[in-house]
């Protein structure tokens, strides 16, 4: 059924298609809206046999969630940013318990400073806790990745992170296809756990692990998630057979043949890459892009073969790893293995648009191999160089002949960047 | 009745264990052979360890209350780790450890999946130690209380951090020597401020019941146990457990010291419902506080020879004065 | 549920901590040990006291009665007459009271009595005659501990009933007769002779009969006397004889006012019968003070109740018709009473003797090997054999305390004796385990439990009649005080070492079993012996 309907609002419907049986709300922005609309499903009986509890705080949340999956109910939560990090703990353990809890992350910064608007940092953060992530383009998608995910998690007893971007995805209303109750029966069937608490069957569950097995139990995880690699587009396939649309999978390729430069990014900013292919292809110039749907387990063969041709790899991401780059562009280049320079682009942090003039100008430059290996896109250069400059005269110690120097010539900042030290 | 069952056991009334004589419903749980052993034999605990002594106490009375019927969930700490090292497990009941501070909240997760599952007579345990309680649970405990989830909560409190090796936590005596209190300086061992005191924190919350109780009371603490799993919603049990390594105690000691706890005043056992005090446990054979401190080495700087500090020990026994008299411990005439 | 395996390592199976020995962790090893209670040790009878106390506070009186008959074959009469040193070693009278071991005693001799319960004989005959010489309770002691032995029994009393001192010595108000005459009674029926009136003077000549061993306890009857200058003749009895004849019905005229003089329980027993004779004035005359009297306190404060005086720190130095001179005494720093020089007269219509008595034992001075002492009393070895082979004493009559309880524990011992003598061997007593001392109990367990007190007749009644002072206890109180007793270093599974063990390293083996440590757990901690209320938990180190 089609509706026009808010992002946040598209998946609460459809989260409760899914039929979860636990919920833990805590609020945070920007997923509150999804917490929020699924306790009024809740308390209005639109969803039923569901327990949904406020707790009191995210980390009380995984907690809660970790202990209804372990009891043998379907669990969800969602969280933002901060959220994220606070019940970072127990993220790593519901992983290493083997819980399929599914958890939306309305992707936003973290602070210091604060800042609750759109970027990738949170998911990058806890990207190698155990979880896999699946990004949403689009509001659609976002509520459809929602029903692959708990067919995800229970296939492979891993829980899944659905990664939204926050505001954009979360708060914006479009239109969204909502299958019927009966539909999504056919696609999920009810949870059966792989172990839970049981009184008549009592083992322990959460042992500790010594050096004797603790890189077997590693390893292990590590395999679940190669098996992952082949139960997502399994799924995908599967909801776009029942369903009639596609949604999901591993990368999604856009316009690649015989493109010079493929642009490779996360989640929804994948829409405007797309607008802005299609007027580079107007204009002539061979330009494609790559969506990841699936950033744990990385799909390096399938991002390979994506990738495979192409001169140059402009990976627009919206996180930064400081002092390196971009966690984005790092897997990627692990994908091509040298055969194609890769390029970082550093978007959106804290919210900031990304626009189609933007990322043309990237891809310009790009063309013209004028492209820095790490660039800071709509950088306020001015602001930052000033606010060097002032650090930088500030700056009581060090060796003499630098303060001499500094005196001598006092609008000269020596500073070091990415490329210099790549050098 | 026979004329044997009208006249009392006065041979060991009903302190100890079990009794030949009581019937077998006035016994305990442990002086039954068919005891569920929550955990059983081959732990790793230190000898003479009162929290393995405590949990099997408290979740083989809270087994017998439920017919079974329970599952339990663990903080880390001491009885997560000599219970649990793989490749072994001394748990005879269904049983998950997630993490250090978060057993309150698993607790509710639990809870809630067996009631949506339509599992409704199957209870739910959940227990840590002090720190686990007391310090980096204690958010999550306080939202089990306020939601009134329907679980138990047991703290073994041992009064500090024992499993990373005897570090304060909001549980520990004042005074106490611990590794991060050590008895040095003009004010050695633990600060002397209140602690935290838990169990009238969770009266605070008017949770339907909470109730303190020691490894030297096992009638007082099976009571209380199955008091609390006849009752639906949140409860809490706070467990007085030495820890001969922490103390600085005798292995042999652990029950002797959790008597002295209690019949000195400082661990009072109590009954509350829904905030009141509801029963206290008197005191049988009164005892000064010193009785209970002088055998523990993380008192020993109270003691030492021709310097003993006389005005730290009075300190100490006006608190446990202050305890006899808030809850009228010792009954007309015996004070 | 699927059917995936579970998680590698993380989940593990229910209770497989069992494969991890944590007995090699042990330096010590807990041990359960019995040891003697100090009732048991103090008990003159050799009862095991805690053994019947056991029985009684299940409430199987019968049974309790089967154990204590194994040792004593006159509960009814030792629950009343027995001074009950048990009780003064009792550890519970550092708890709060001694348990009123006597009457628990006192009751399952009654219950016995009442029920017809009847001992227990189960040894085959052996064809062996033994001689038993008086009957009174060292002689129908050892006649029925022979009889259980198998022997055939002859006792020959000189004296016209059996009992001895029960029935002459002591006053039918601390022992009824028909108690006495019923126990005496149960005694014979197991199938002892008993030849009244037929006094022993030759005891080659019964060995000559065919006895193949003869027991003498013919007790010690004499009196004792004292020179009393009398200038006039007073009227002067002994004790012994006014006790006997006051038995037989002839009470003696006696007057309004009678001295008892001596400070022993016959002194006491007598000014408290003169009184019940209906004398005005009964009084004691004690060379002592009370705190040295041998006489019980509770004996001098019954008969202070029943309003015998006592004249303390008294020495009789004349007698003149009804003035009785007395003269002060005072206790010298060596505790012995000197004379003062001060003088009181009493006025006495009769003067009761009540110094003691001496062995009549002369028809034994003429035995070879057998040692007769000046006061008469007759030397035996540790089998209470005399010099002459197949020839044993006991009671009055050999050097010990004189009561009945050391009697009654006499004839057992000699019967046990003679049996290991007459089958060629040597008696083979069980070592004597460590005593259970009230340090080792861990009292906390032990609720606090007032003795309770046995009624008392009233006091006119008492004044006036023989009928018995001391009431019993009903079955309620009995099975009260049977059940305030602490066990002493004998388990009585209280389930303590089976719940405070951490290590569940304690099996317990089910009723009358006991318990049995499990070495493969158990760390040796130690809790189980800290815990043992009773002290029957011994931690030995671990060898090697």
């Amino acid at each position: 059924m089609l509706k026009q309907i808010e992002g946040s609002q598209g998946m609460a419907e459809a989260i409760a298609l899914c039929r979860p049986q636990v919920i833990c709300a805590y609020p945070i922005t920007p997923q509150t809206h999804i917490v929020e609309g699924l306790g009024a499903m809740v308390k209005d009986g639109r969803l039923s046999g569901c327990e949904y509890i406020n707790v009191e705080s995210e980390f009380g949340a995984m907690s809660v969630a970790i202990g209804a999956a372990a009891g043998g109910a379907r669990a969800y939560t969602a969280t933002a940013s901060q959220g994220l990090l606070f019940m970072a703990e127990a993220v790593y353990n519901a992983a290493g318990l083997g819980l399929p809890i599914v958890m939306t992350l309305g992707n936003r910064a973290i602070g210091a400073p604060i800042n609750i608007w759109n970027d990738h940092s949170d998911a990058m953060a806890l990207k190698d806790a155990g979880w896999i992530q699946l990004y949403a383009e689009t509001n659609q998608e976002a509520a459809d990745l929602h029903i692959q995910a708990f067919r995800i998690a229970e296939d492979l007893s891993c829980p899944v992170m659905v990664c939204v971007d926050g505001f954009i995805l979360t708060h914006a209303f479009e239109r969204v296809d909502l299958p019927t109750q009966a539909q999504v029966d056919d696609f999920l069937p009810p949870y059966r756990p792989v172990q839970r608490l049981d009184p008549a069957n009592p083992y322990s569950i959460g042992a500790m692990v010594g050096p004797e097995a603790f890189t077997e139990v590693r390893y292990l995880a590590h395999q679940k998630m190669i098996d992952a690699l082949d139960v997502i587009p399994r799924v995908a396939a599967e909801f776009e057979a029942a369903f009639g649309r596609a949604a999901g999978g591993l990368v999604r390729p856009y316009r690649t043949e015989g493109a010079e430069t493929l642009v490779v990014a996360l989640g929804s900013v994948n829409g405007t890459i797309k607008d802005v292919v299609d007027a580079e292809r107007a204009a002539g110039r061979a330009v494609g892009s790559v969506s990841i749907g699936a950033f744990r387990p990385f799909p390096l063969a399938e991002l390979n073969a994506a990738l495979a041709g192409a001169r140059r790899v402009v990976c627009l991401e919206k996180n930064l790893a400081p002092g390196l780059g971009g966690a984005l562009a790092s897997n990627v280049r692990m994908a091509l293995r040298g055969q194609a320079p890769v390029h970082t682009v550093i978007a959106g942090l804290g919210g900031r648009p990304i626009t189609r003039a933007g990322i043309a100008g990237v891809l310009a430059a790009a063309a013209q191999d004028a492209l820095d290996d790490l660039t800071f896109l709509d950088l306020n250069r001015p602001v930052v160089e000033a606010q060097l400059l002032r650090a930088a005269g500030l700056r009581e110690s060090g060796p003499i002949a630098e303060n001499l120097l500094k005196a001598l010539n006092p609008g000269r900042v020596e500073r070091v960047s990415p490329r210099r030290m790549q050098e | 009745m026979t004329e044997t069952q009208k006249v009392r056991f006065y041979q060991t009334g009903t302190h100890t264990v079990g009794n030949r004589l009581m019937e077998a419903e006035s016994r305990t749980v442990q002086a039954s052979p068919e005891r569920s052993n929550a955990i059983t034999s081959g732990h790793r605990a230190c000898q003479g360890c009162g929290e393995a002594l405590g949990a099997r106490y408290a979740l083989d009375a809270a087994m017998r209350a439920t017919g079974g019927r329970m599952v339990a969930v663990n903080a880390t700490g001491c009885l997560e780790v000599f219970t649990t090292p793989y490749p072994e497990t001394s748990w005879q009941v269904a049983w998950l450890h997630s993490l250090f501070g978060n057993a309150p909240a698993v607790a509710t997760g639990v809870a809630a999946a067996l009631r949506v599952t339509g599992q409704h007579d199957v209870r739910v345990v959940a227990q840590g130690g002090d720190g686990g309680t007391t310090d980096i649970g204690f958010g999550c405990l306080s939202g089990l209380f306020e939601r009134n989830d329907d679980v138990l909560y047991i703290c073994y409190d041992n009064e500090a951090y024992m499993n990373t090796g005897v570090q304060r936590s909001s549980a520990t005596p004042a005074f106490a020597r611990t590794a991060t209190t050590p008895a040095t300086g003009p004010h050695p061992g633990n600060v002397a401020g209140t602690g935290k005191n838990l169990p009238r924190i969770a009266m605070a919350h008017e949770i339907p019941y909470v109730g303190t109780a020691s490894v030297a009371d096992l009638h007082d603490l099976e009571a209380k146990v199955t008091r609390a799993m006849a009752i639906g919603g949140a409860r809490y049990i706070h467990i007085h457990v030495p820890c001969p390594l922490g103390w600085g105690a005798a292995a042999h000691d652990t029950i002797r010291l959790a008597r002295l706890a209690v019949e000195s005043g400082l661990f009072p056992l109590i009954e509350a419902e829904h905030g009141e005090v509801t029963a206290v446990k008197p005191i049988r054979r009164r005892v000064p506080v010193e009785d209970y401190l002088r055998p523990q080495k993380r008192f020993a700087h109270l003691f030492r020879p021709g310097h003993e500090d006389r005005a730290t020990l009075a300190a100490i026994q006006a608190t446990a004065d202050a305890n006899i008299r808030r809850y009228g411990l010792c009954p007309e005439g015996q004070e | 549920m699927t059917d995936a395996p579970k998680p590698f390592a993380i989940t593990l199976d229910p209770g497989s901590s069992r494969a991890n020995h944590t007995g090699s962790w042990r330096s010590e090893r807990p041990v359960y040990v019995d040891r003697l209670p100090p009732c048991n040790a103090q008990c003159p009878a050799g009862e095991n006291i805690q053994g019947w106390l056991y029985h009684a506070e299940s409430g199987d009186y019968a049974a309790a009665w089967q154990v204590l008959m194994q040792d004593n074959p006159l509960p009814a009469v030792m629950g009343r007459v027995c001074y009950h040193s048990c009780e003064g070693a009792c550890n519970r009278a550092t708890l709060d009271e001694a348990v009123s071991i006597h009457a628990v005693e006192r009751f399952l001799g009654d219950y016995a009595l009442d029920h017809g319960l009847r001992p227990q004989v189960a040894a085959p005959p052996s064809g062996r005659r033994v001689l038993v010489v008086g009957a009174g309770p060292s002689g129908l002691s050892a006649a029925y501990h022979l009889t259980r032995l198998g022997h055939a029994v002859t006792i020959r009393e000189a004296g016209p009933m059996a009992g001895g001192m029960m029935r002459f010595g002591i006053p039918r108000y601390r022992l009824p007769r028909d108690v006495l005459d019923a126990e005496i009674a149960r005694i014979l029926s197991l199938g002892v002779t008993l030849e009244l009136n037929s006094k022993v003077a030759d005891i080659e000549a019964a060995f000559a009969e065919g006895f193949d061993a003869i027991f003498t306890a013919v007790g010690a009857h004499l009196a004792k006397r004292t020179e009393i200058p009398a200038h006039a003749a007073g009227r002067i009895l002994d004790a012994a004889g006014f006790l006997a004849r006051v038995e037989m019905g002839e009470a003696p005229q006696l007057g309004r006012r009678v001295i008892v003089y001596g400070g022993g329980n016959t002194a006491m027993d007598v000014a408290r019968t003169v009184k019940r004779l209906g004398a005005d004035d009964a009084m004691v005359v004690y060379r002592r003070s009370r705190a040295q009297m041998p006489a019980h306190a509770f004996e001098a404060d019954e008969a202070e109740d029943e309003g015998v005086m006592m004249h303390w720190l008294r020495t009789i130095t004349a007698v003149d018709g009804a003035a009785v001179t007395v003269e002060k005494m005072v206790i010298d720093a060596t505790g012995r009473p000197q004379p003062t020089g001060e003088f009181e007269v009493l006025k006495a219509d009769t003067l009761i003797l009540a110094l003691g008595q001496d062995a009549d034992t002369g028809f034994l001075a003429r035995v070879p090997g057998v040692e007769v002492a000046p006061d008469g009393v007759v030397g035996v070895d540790a089998r209470m054999m005399t010099g002459r082979p197949g020839l044993f004493a006991g009671g009055d009559m050999v050097p010990a305390e004189r009561t009945v309880t050391v009697a009654v524990g006499h004839g057992k011992k000699a019967a046990r004796h003679i049996d290991a003598w007459l089958r060629g061997g040597a008696l083979d007593a069980p070592e004597r385990h460590a005593p259970a001392t009230f340090e080792r109990l861990n009292t906390w367990y032990y609720d606090d439990a007032p003795r309770s007190l046995q009624a008392e007749l009233a006091l006119v009644r008492r004044q006036t009649g023989f009928d018995e002072v001391v009431q019993g206890l009903t079955e309620a109180t009995a099975l009260y005080e049977a059940r305030r007793c602490l066990s002493c270093g004998n388990c009585f599974e209280c389930d303590n070492c089976f719940g405070v063990c951490p290590d569940n390293a304690v099996i317990k083996l089910g009723p009358g079993n006991r318990f049995r440590i499990d070495y493969d757990y158990c760390k040796g901690c130690g809790l189980c012996a800290a815990e043992c209320p009773c002290g029957a938990i011994e931690m030995v180190p671990e060898i090697g």
